[in-house]
């Protein structure tokens, strides 16, 4: 028995062992790649600088953080008014009821479709849409990556935020409903602001997903290398520009795109963490 | 308030009702009379009632479908199930069994938090005015008077529960509803909130449940005893505890069962 105990404890921190080694692994590979890059432009112009020309081989990131910063933040700004509607029914008005469980088995199987199906409705589906409205010419866009980016984080921002609501201390409740409050001044000022930070960390967490989503806002941003003017505007993201020019890179550019993983890597790597970290607090 | 005068009652239960499964009654037709300023205990074995029954009182049953109140429950002489809810509970103030700060709000917010949570303004005279006074009527004033920007969480566990007490009063209610509100305290915590309620007595109409029987014995003037839903026996605490009516009162606080 000791001898199986031992065994199961080595495999077992053996494949432990490995994840840590593939991670360094990728950004050992990533770092060890950019290099050409770094040593031709500097990272601080690197990330300055506005040009992507091919010809003169001078690379810049800045339009591509630019459009990621942008379809993100405007996701997310989609995405709260109906991800938290819908934390809030399933969290605290329907919980546990037999509506609210379908509603997030809805919203579970949204998060289950894969990115390319959400592209391919954004494209053939909300883009005559927007064109239509007469909200751009083409459709394509900073607005349509957007809306669509918002719709695949909504699962992610709302069955996290609900937990944390439903996470609310009943006796909490009970005693704002024992002072005479209605069920929208409990949420007001008693739920909303007790899972506070739990939902801000659940945006976060979403908003780390918007930013490295790749195929959708790909296939729906336009794929110009120009910071976005306004939301009607193309652009790329560093995930789409990464997608977009990989295969046919070599020298200098793709190293120029290694950077740009690398960037993106530290990135999500660091809102993750910090989500990770806000939820650690709440929990305490 | 004509109600008031005639009877000399501020809350009357007649055949009061709990049930949470159709047909199972939790607090099955109970009929109590409860005089003003006084303390009246409700004593009885784990899932008697009786902290079903208080619940009742302040229609806090309602926030849970498949709980139905039957009977009539007048607050001076008005059924409460006439009344709006919110209005109910803010005449019946509640404290419960853990101490429920709101751990968002700072101490002198929590006093407030009833005024706020009605959505009623004040100007800052008047909360200033409502801290002290509710904070002073449950001897907290000295300890916190240069906190009360602190969050109330902050507090010791016997500080929170007085601290929610003078939530719950800070709404001037007509009657305060305790759910064994030291089980969760420290034996000086606890009598310090006994030596409240003694206080409180001049002013409000307390009920308090309670599986303390020398905690009933000290604190009451009058005692339910409740066993299975039933209201077994009521009378002046000093009767039940001398030569109760009732075997099963007896034997309860006699300690053969309970």
């Amino acid at each position: 028995m000791a001898k199986m105990d031992k065994l199961l404890r080595g495999i077992l921190l053996t494949a432990a062992c490995f994840i840590i080694v593939l991670t360094a692994g990728i950004v050992y590979g990533l770092v060890s790649q950019s290099w050409d890059a770094f040593a031709s432009f500097g990272f601080f112009r690197f990330i300055a600088s506005t040009e992507w020309d091919s010809r003169n081989d001078i690379y810049g990131a800045l339009p591509f953080i630019a459009g990621t910063v942008m379809t993100a933040v405007l996701a997310i700004l989609f995405c709260i008014p109906f991800s938290l509607s819908v934390s809030l029914f399933n969290g605290e008005y329907f919980r546990n009821k037999k509506l609210s469980l379908f509603v997030s088995s809805v919203v579970d199987l949204l998060a289950g479709v894969p990115s390319i199906v959400f592209g391919l409705w954004g494209f053939y589906t909300l883009r005559p849409v927007l064109v239509d409205l007469g909200l751009s010419q083409q459709g394509f866009g900073v607005l349509l990556a957007s809306i669509v980016l918002a719709v695949m984080i909504i699962p992610y921002a709302s069955s996290l935020s609900a937990e944390f609501i439903a996470m609310v201390p009943n006796d909490l409740k009970e005693g704002a409903y024992s002072l005479g409050a209605t069920n929208l001044e409990v949420i007001q000022r008693v739920s909303l602001p007790v899972a506070g930070s739990g939902i801000f960390a659940s945006y976060i967490l979403a908003f780390g997903r918007a930013l490295g989503e790749t195929m959708a806002v790909t296939m729906l941003i336009g794929n110009t290398n120009n910071i976005p003017r306004n939301l009607a505007d193309t652009g790329n993201t560093m995930a789409s520009i990464i997608a977009n020019q990989f295969g046919e890179a070599g020298g200098l550019k793709l190293s120029a795109l290694m950077v740009i993983g690398l960037l993106l890597f530290f990135i999500t790597a660091s809102v993750n963490f910090i989500a990770k970290y806000i939820m650690k607090l709440v929990n305490r | 308030m004509e109600n008031t005068i005639n009877t000399g009652y501020i809350l009357e239960l007649k055949e009061v009702s709990v049930s949470y499964t159709p047909g199972k009654y939790a607090v099955d037709k109970v009929n109590a009379r409860i005089a003003p300023n006084t303390v009246t205990a409700i004593m009885g074995p784990s899932g008697c009632g009786k902290s079903t029954l208080l619940h009742a009182i302040n229609r806090l049953h309602e926030l849970y479908p498949g709980i139905s109140t039957t009977g009539e429950i007048l607050l001076k002489g008005e059924n409460i199930f006439r009344m709006n809810p919110m209005k109910v509970r803010r005449l019946a103030g509640m404290v419960f069994q853990r101490p429920n700060p709101f751990p968002t709000m700072s101490i002198s917010g929590n006093v407030l938090a009833g005024y706020k949570l009605n959505n009623i303004s004040l100007n800052k005279k008047e909360k200033g005015l409502i801290v002290e006074r509710s904070l002073r009527s449950v001897n907290l004033w000295d300890e916190v008077k240069d906190v009360l920007n602190k969050k109330g969480t902050f507090l010791s566990g016997g500080q929170q529960q007085r601290l929610c007490i003078a939530r719950a009063l800070a709404l001037k209610p007509e009657l305060l509803l305790m759910d064994e509100p030291t089980s969760a305290l420290d034996p000086i915590s606890t009598s310090r909130i006994e030596d409240l309620i003694l206080e409180l007595k001049k002013e409000y109409t307390i009920i308090i449940v309670t599986h303390n029987m020398s905690q009933a014995a000290r604190i009451s003037d009058n005692a339910m005893f409740m066993y299975l839903g039933k209201l077994v026996e009521y009378g002046t605490t000093r009767q039940m505890f001398t030569k109760p009516e009732n075997k099963r009162t007896e034997d309860y606080l006699t300690g053969s069962f309970g």
